[in-house]
């Protein structure tokens, strides 16, 4: 994954307004939080392969701290900590922020059709 | 007692290099065919390699091709149960445990090792622990092989006791270290540290997975 470009993401984001599209959302502090330290909470949440429609769609923040907002007719879609992104062979939009060892702590990604398995 | 067949049953790719490799490795060099029923692809996991080289999509394919190596390094046989890494507590534990004996059923081991649930930390590990469990059950007391468990949570020795089993694995050492470097994604950032060569690699290896201790399992 390559670091955030601003426009770059935001012409993508752009391309899946309107449209049904896939959804993979993603956050983890993986499954040893508590495990390593008694004081941390083992925290994470994902959902695969929702398909969404959003009017609205804008990347903001700078390279410390991308955030991506999804206006749905109904309600929102909402990142925060996204410092990389990558555009894969299958057109897929992958946006992600990793930690300093490069483990991953969130990460939003769009698609046309749905995600593998 | 000398075994004629060891299957060992976690969920993740990695979770035989790190949890039990040296015990294999010793298995293989008795000449006991040992069979790897691992459960997920690890599809979840959130390291990526380190410096970072996959991603949420790639990293399934990447898993694959690293545990292949692993077995290969072992030498072992792998069967890939399928199912979703994160997902197995949510699974009936009726139904995993039905395919896992559907395995053992043709295999007919003389030794099962997986998680000891409860003290495996990781609800993947727990859950397919209590399956392999509840699978070995499923065969008459008289047939069934020796349960040895995997404990990794800490302070188990309140609870559990002291394993009775326990190795000091320095001869089986080497092929450990390899099996949990094949792991490539997963290698440097479960060990911790950043940009580290081999050499201290190697060191992490050697002083916090040199030993490999195993609950045997009352029935």
């Amino acid at each position: 994954m390559k670091k955030i470009n601003l426009e770059k993401v935001q012409e993508q984001l752009n391309y899946y307004i309107g449209e049904p599209a896939y959804l993979h959302l993603e956050t983890t502090n993986g499954a040893y939080a508590t495990h390593h330290n008694r004081e941390a909470f083992n925290v994470g949440a994902f959902i695969r392969n929702t398909q969404i429609t959003f009017n609205q769609a804008k990347i903001s923040g700078d390279a410390s701290n991308y955030r991506v907002g999804l206006k749905t007719e109904q309600g929102w879609v909402y990142a925060e900590g996204l410092r990389e992104y990558h555009i894969n062979e299958q057109a897929q939009l992958l946006l992600a922020g990793h930690d300093l060892q490069g483990r991953l702590l969130v990460t939003i990604e769009l698609s046309k059709h749905p995600f593998d398995n | 007692m000398a075994h004629k067949h060891v299957v060992v049953i976690f969920p993740h790719p990695d979770d035989e290099a790190f949890g039990a490799a040296g015990t294999i490795a010793r298995f293989r060099a008795q000449g006991v065919p040992v069979t790897y029923l691992c459960g997920t692809l690890g599809e979840m996991g959130r390291n990526m390699g380190n410096p970072t080289f996959a991603n949420r999509e790639t990293l399934p394919q990447i898993r694959q091709e690293e545990l292949v190596k692993a077995c290969q390094v072992l030498d072992i046989n792998l069967e890939q149960l399928g199912y979703r890494d994160k997902t197995l507590e949510f699974e009936p534990k009726r139904d995993v445990a039905k395919h896992l004996y559907s395995f053992l059923e043709k295999i007919k081991p003389t030794l099962v090792i997986s998680y000891y649930p409860g003290y495996a930390v990781h609800p993947d590990h727990d859950a397919f622990g209590a399956a392999a469990i509840a699978a070995v059950e499923l065969i008459e007391p008289s047939q069934r092989p020796e349960v040895w468990a995997l404990a990794i949570k800490k302070d188990k020795e309140k609870d559990l006791g002291e394993p009775q089993i326990y190795y000091k694995i320095t001869d089986t050492f080497e092929k450990k270290y390899q099996a949990i470097v094949a792991h490539k994604s997963q290698a440097a950032g479960i060990l911790g540290g950043i940009n580290q060569g081999p050499d201290q690699l190697d060191a992490i290896v050697k002083n916090k997975l040199s030993t490999e201790t195993f609950y045997r399992w009352e029935f």
